[in-house]
């Protein structure tokens, strides 16, 4: 097992990230011009034109190239988990050199900067266990304007779920302009106040246009896009039909007193990639 | 109605600007985010080692590299203008600002600033740093780098045809935000 190798296969994961958007993204953003006209179709250009000049030039897409967070999927089986978390860290404080990465880690109290986009418990990284002896990592990079937008609130269950999709409404109306729509939404709902924010941005992983496999949920997701859009923001706030490129909707059981919510908001840059490490070190980035 | 205009660009020029324009400039802009604001708010204006009042004032914190020829700059995307709200008007004033270029709403303080002082404010697409970059032709200067770090650092800038921008608040009190709060409110009262 070559501990480098995996290092430079984050590395990889991290760049593929912030340079390429995910198929299903562009293709939402596609469509989106083709219905948009005037001034929210020049944004929309503006968008596809970027994603063109960054895949082409290698070039993060955004200067705010995030904060590094990954969802890491640890099977059962592989050896060599005492090495992940190392690994990971490594491979950031790497990238922010070679991609580059901007540096993105401020110390609350001093401002002093880290300068290689670690810190305490950053980066931030979600780990689970699945069956088998792959490793599958899934980076996430979460720009800071969209970050700024995201939300928890602990309804009164009485509100219902009715409650709940006024209250996304109302939020993304509120947000305006300012997490460059169009934005990509998770919502988490249940669990404690921590697990519904947990599940918002865990429902950021599924890619835009797939529905929730839950009926219900579903044509919740269906509802909240139709809802959002019809409030006119448009892509950066300037107006147009394209609010959110999609909502996708989480839940767990709630305490019989509680009904949190959790309101996750992604940037049009809607920055995904995966790499899976198999057992005998060999690994993808995808 | 589309322009192109060089930085500086005089009152008159302004006044030929209405929300919804679109408008590319040349010229000199220099960035500033929320701790630059505070800094240059705090200084003397005589101790500012650069003339804002003829440059283009740029909501941005870069993405830069240094090389052995110097700054390189990677994506310089908008960063979100609605932060800058609490500082805008006082820096408008101090600073004779009469271009701002970011992305997303800017409130009524700036809205009102502008409105006395003959300014715009202009939307940039967020995110689309690449793209940004590609109009950024000479690194110039930067500022404060050591204190506040690549983001917050003010960097001297000049771009070439810069835009598309939107014209999203002119000089004459009118704001592309404010019109289509009118509709999002409508929307809410009905929730």
């Amino acid at each position: 097992m070559d501990y480098g190798s995996i290092v430079g296969g984050i590395v990889q994961l991290i760049k593929k990230a912030e340079i390429e958007l995910p198929s299903d993204v562009v293709k939402a953003l596609k469509n989106a011009y083709d219905i948009e006209e005037g001034i929210a179709k020049i944004q929309i250009e503006n968008i596809l034109k970027n994603i063109d000049v960054a895949k082409k030039t290698m070039r993060p897409m955004c200067q705010d190239t995030g904060v590094q967070t990954f969802f890491v999927k640890i099977g059962v089986d592989y050896l060599y988990v005492g090495r992940l978390k190392k690994q990971i860290t490594d491979a950031v404080k790497i990238a922010t050199e070679q991609v580059p990465l901007r540096p993105n880690t401020f110390d609350p109290f001093t401002h002093k900067n880290h300068k290689d986009n670690t810190g305490d418990y950053i980066p931030a990284i979600t780990w689970d266990f699945v069956d088998g002896s792959d490793v599958i990592i899934t980076a996430i990079p979460k720009g800071g304007g969209s970050e700024n937008m995201s939300k928890l609130v602990m309804l009164k269950p009485g509100v219902g779920i009715e409650g709940v999709k006024d209250f996304v409404v109302e939020e993304m109306i509120k947000a305006g302009g300012n997490p460059c729509p169009p934005t990509v939404v998770g919502i988490g709902i249940g669990g404690g106040a921590d697990l519904a924010m947990k599940l918002g941005k865990t429902a950021l992983l599924r890619p835009v246009g797939i529905r929730h496999q839950d009926k219900k949920i579903a044509l919740m997701e269906e509802d909240l896009i139709k809802r959002i859009n019809q409030s006119g923001i448009g892509p950066m706030g300037l107006g147009g039909k394209t609010t959110v490129l999609d909502v996708h909707v989480e839940k767990a059981p709630r305490h019989p007193a509680s009904l949190p919510v959790g309101l996750v908001v992604q940037c049009w840059a809607d920055r995904r990639a995966n790499m899976i490490i198999h057992s005998d070190g060999t690994w993808e980035v995808e | 109605m589309e322009y192109h205009f060089d930085i500086p660009v005089d009152v008159e020029d302004i006044k030929k600007l209405h929300i919804g324009d679109i408008v590319y400039v040349s010229g000199t802009v220099f960035t500033a985010r929320d701790a630059a604001h505070h800094l240059m708010l705090e200084q003397n204006k005589i101790d500012i080692p650069f003339d804002p009042s003829i440059m283009a004032l740029y909501h941005c914190g870069p993405l830069m590299k240094k090389n052995k020829d110097g700054w390189k700059v990677i994506s310089a995307g908008p960063t979100t203008s609605g932060r800058m709200e609490i500082f805008e008007d006082k820096f408008i004033e101090k600073y004779g600002i009469n271009l701002i270029i970011g992305k997303g709403d800017m409130g009524e303080r700036t809205r009102k600033t502008l409105q006395k002082h003959s300014g715009v404010y202009m939307s940039y697409t967020g995110g689309a740093g690449a793209l940004a970059a590609d109009s950024i032709q000479e690194v110039r200067a930067v500022y404060w780098l050591e204190e506040l770090g690549m983001a917050e650092a003010i960097w001297i800038f000049v771009v070439k045809e810069f835009g598309p921008l939107v014209v999203a608040i002119d000089s004459y009190g009118e704001s592309i935000y404010r019109e289509l709060k009118k509709n999002e409110n409508i929307l809410l009262s009905k929730g």
